[in-house]
C-alpha cells in the first residue's frame, strides 16, 4: 500500500554505489597475502578510517530503523542511547581497555580472555559470539528484504541473494579491510542521504522550535506533560512521566553502564575496528574520534522518527501517517516513510541506496567479526593448530562464505518463525549481559583466576535468565517478555526498565562471583604471563603524539565535554 | 593498506554529485512539491560534487608525499 515508484536516476544511483563496494573489494585483493592482513587489516589503518568504521559497523540498517522507531516512540528521550549509552563507554574503551587488546598479543577478544584467564572462558565467549554474529547478519539480511519488498515490491528472495552475493564478494576478496573501507563509504553515504531528509523536515515543521510546538500535541494525546516528547532528562524522575517508562538510575546503571560497556568494550564487532589501527595511539584514538560523529548521530536517526510521530498526528494537515499494524503505529516505518514523504526522485535514490548500504555493512560487519573468531579461536585452537598461514588464510575465505550461507539460511528462518528469532536474542542478551563484569576485573584486578571468570560468566548468564524469568513488564502476558518461570515477582513499568534491570542484575552476579571463586582458587598465571594483560602489572603507555590534537586523553575531555553541553541543552 | 579509502570515496561523490547536479537541471519541477518546492538535486549534488572533489585532492595529496 505504501509502494514508492523508483525512476530510472534512483536505480542508476544504487548500481553506482555497488560497482564501487565491488570495486573496492577487487582493489584490495592483491594486498590479501596473510592471515593477518585478511583478518586484522595487518595492523595498517589510520585512526581517522577505523574511528569512522567503528561507529559506522554499529550504524547497520536495524539500529537507523529502530533509533527511528524509538524517536517517534518516545521522542528525544532516544537520545540516551547515544549520550549516556555509548559515549561514557567509547571513551573508557579508548583510555582505559585498548591499550591490553591492542599491546597483548591477542588477535581477538576471545583470544585476550584466553591469555588472561584460561581455554575454557575464551571456548565460552567464542562459540556464544560466533552463533551471535552469524544470526545478527541473518537478522539484518531479512530485515532489508523486509523492507524492500514492503517498500519497493522486490522479490524477497531476490533482496536476500542479491546483498548476500555483493557481501560475499567485498568480503571474501578484501577481508577485513573491505568490511572497513565500505563502512566508511556507507558512513558517509548515510550522512549524504539523511542531511536533506533532516533539513526538509525541520523546514517544513518551523525549525526546532516549530517541531518542539507539534510534538506537544503527540505527547498530550499520549497522557504526558506537552513537552515529554522534547526533553531529555526532564522527566526521568519517575517511570510514570515519560514514555520510555524508566526512571534515570534505572537507566544510568543498566544502559548507561551495563549494557553500554557490556556492547562498546567488550564486543569484538567494534573492538575488531580499534585493532586494525596502525599504532597504539591509533587504536586508542579510534573510539575517541569516533564518539565525535557519534553524538550528533541522533540528529539524523532520532529526529526523523520525531517529525514523522508529529505529522502523523496532525495527518488531517500533512497528509501522512505512519501506517497501523496490531492495534498500534508501525513505527519501524518510521525512517523508509519519511524518505518517501520528503525526498523527490534522485535524492530518494540516494536516501534507499543509503538504507541499503547500512543493511549491507551491518552483515559485513558481522561476517568479518564472525570469520576471525571461527579460524583464530575455533578453528586454530580447537580443529586443526600448527598449519600454515596461508591454510588459515584460505580458511578464513571458506568461512566467509560458510557464514554467509548459515546466515541467508537464518534469515529464511526468520522469515518462517519470528518468534524463535526473538527468543535467539534474548539467549544472546543474557549470555551478553555479565560480560563487562568479566573484562573489568580481568583488566583491573590481577587477583581475578579463570574458574572466577568462567564461573562468573555462567552465574550471570543464568541470573539473567532468572530475573527476565520472574518479572514481567506491565501490561504484557507473552511468554517471550517474561514471567515464564511460573510466577511473578515484579512487574515493571515497561520493557525497556526490565530489560536495564535484567542487564544490572546479571552484571552484579557475575562481579560478586567472579570475586567470590578468585578469593578461594589459586591463581594459575604468573605476574610475568599477566604483562601487557593487567593494568597493574603493565608498563604506562608512553605518551608517544606531542601535538595535543593527538592524544588520547585530550580528545577524551573534548568529547566529554560536548557530551555534556549537548545532555544540557536538551535537558 | 595500498588503497587510500579517499580515492574510491571522492570519486563515488563526484559521479553521484555530477549525476544529481545534472538530473536538478532536467528534471521537471513538479516533482519536487514534495521537497517544499525546493529543487534539492540540485543543491545537494552541487555539495556532493565538491566533497567528493575535496576528497579526491586529499587523496591525490596524500599519494603523492607518501
Amino acid at each position: 500500500m505504501y509502494h514508492m515508484q523508483l525512476g530510472l536516476v534512483d536505480y542508476a544511483i544504487m548500481v553506482i554505489y555497488f560497482l564501487f563496494v565491488l570495486g573496492i573489494g577487487w582493489a584490495l585483493k592483491r594486498y590479501m597475502k596473510t592471515s593477518s592482513d585478511f583478518f586484522m587489516s595487518g595492523r595498517s589503518i589510520p585512526a581517522w578510517i577505523t574511528g569512522l568504521a567503528f561507529i559506522s559497523t554499529n550504524l547497520g540498517a536495524l539500529e537507523v530503523i529502530g533509533m527511528g522507531a524509538s524517536g517517534a516512540k518516545y521522542g528525544i528521550a532516544t537520545c540516551h542511547f547515544y549520550w549516556v549509552g555509548a559515549i561514557p563507554a567509547m571513551i573508557f574503551l579508548g583510555i582505559f581497555m585498548m591499550p591490553f587488546y591492542y599491546g597483548s598479543r591477542a588477535r581477538s577478544v576471545p583470544e585476550y580472555l584466553k591469555l588472561r584467564f584460561d581455554e575454557k572462558t575464551r571456548g565460552f565467549n567464542a562459540f556464544s559470539f560466533a552463533m551471535m554474529t552469524i544470526f545478527a547478519s541473518g537478522i539484518s539480511m531479512y530485515a532489508m528484504a523486509l523492507l524492500m519488498r514492503t517498500l519497493l515490491a522486490w522479490d524477497f528472495s531476490f533482496s536476500i541473494i542479491m546483498s548476500a552475493i555483493i557481501v560475499l564478494i567485498y568480503t571474501f576478496l578484501g577481508g577485513l579491510t573491505s568490511a572497513i573501507y565500505n563502512e566508511v563509504l556507507q558512513f558517509f553515504l548515510i550522512v549524504a542521504g539523511f542531511v536533506p531528509l533532516v533539513f526538509l523536515g525541520l523546514k517544513d515543521a518551523g525549525g526546532w522550535a516549530g517541531l518542539q510546538a507539534r510534538l506537544q500535541t503527540v505527547s498530550q494525546a499520549s497522557g504526558y506533560a506537552p513537552d515529554a516528547w522534547s526533553r531529555s532528562w526532564h522527566y526521568m524522575t519517575s517511570p510514570t512521566a515519560n514514555p520510555m517508562g524508566v526512571e534515570w538510575f534505572g537507566m544510568v546503571m543498566g544502559l548507561g553502564f551495563v549494557l553500554s560497556f557490556g556492547y562498546w568494550c567488550t564486543n569484538f564487532l567494534v573492538v575488531q575496528r580499534a585493532m586494525a589501527a596502525d599504532s597504539m595511539s591509533a587504536a586508542r584514538r579510534t573510539p575517541l574520534i569516533g564518539a565525535f560523529p557519534k553524538m550528533f548521530i541522533p540528529i539524523l536517526v532520532i529526529l526523523p522518527g520525531m517529525m514523522a510521530i508529529a505529522l502523523t498526528h496532525q495527518s488531517g494537515i500533512s497528509g501522512f501517517a505512519l501506517p497501523q499494524k496490531g492495534g498500534a503505529f508501525d513505527y519501524d516505518m518510521a525512517i523508509p516513510l519519511m524518505l518517501g514523504h520528503y525526498l523527490p526522485p534522485g535524492l530518494l535514490g540516494l536516501g534507499i541506496t543509503a538504507l541499503m548500504a547500512s543493511f549491507m555493512s551491518g552483515m559485513a560487519g558481522n561476517v568479518t567479526a564472525f570469520n576471525t573468531v571461527w579460524t583464530y579461536d575455533i578453528y586454530q585452537s580447537y580443529i586443526s593448530p600448527n598449519r600454515s598461514d596461508q591454510h588459515y588464510l584460505w580458511m578464513g575465505r571458506m568461512a566467509t562464505i560458510f557464514g554467509i550461507v548459515v546466515s541467508m539460511g537464518a534469515a529464511y528462518l526468520a522469515s518462517q518463525f519470528n518468534n524463535l528469532m526473538d527468543f535467539l536474542q534474548l539467549i544472546f542478551a543474557f549470555v551478553n549481559a555479565p560480560l563487562f563484569a568479566t573484562f573489568l576485573l580481568g583488566m583491573f584486578w590481577r587477583r581475578a583466576t579463570g574458574h572466577g571468570a568462567f564461573l562468573g560468566l555462567l552465574t550471570g548468564t543464568v541470573a539473567a535468565a532468572l530475573h527476565h524469568g520472574l518479572t514481567v513488564p506491565a501490561g504484557s502476558l507473552a511468554l517471550i517478555k517474561g514471567g515464564w518461570l511460573g510466577s511473578v515477582l515484579h512487574t515493571y513499568p515497561s520493557e525497556m526498565a526490565q530489560n536495564f534491570w535484567t542487564a544490572t542484575c546479571a552484571w552484579t552476579a557475575c562481579f560478586v562471583v567472579t570475586i567470590l571463586v578468585s578469593l578461594i582458587t589459586s591463581k594459575k598465571k604468573t605476574d610475568e604471563e599477566l604483562k601487557g594483560l593487567v593494568y597493574s602489572l603493565t608498563p604506562k603507555p608512553k605518551a608517544e603524539e606531542t601535538c595535543w590534537y593527538n592524544r588520547p586523553a585530550t580528545l577524551a575531555v573534548i568529547v566529554l565535554a560536548m557530551t555534556l553541553v549537548l545532555n544540557v541543552i536538551f535537558w | 593498506m595500498g588503497l587510500d579509502i579517499r580515492i574510491p570515496i571522492g570519486l563515488m561523490f563526484t559521479i553521484l554529485g555530477v549525476l544529481l547536479t545534472v538530473y536538478g537541471v532536467f528534471s521537471d519541477k513538479a516533482i519536487y512539491q514534495r521537497s517544499l518546492g525546493i529543487n534539492v538535486n540540485l543543491g545537494w549534488g552541487v555539495v556532493m560534487l565538491a566533497f567528493g572533489l575535496v576528497m579526491l585532492y586529499l587523496g591525490r595529496r596524500g599519494a603523492k608525499s607518501a
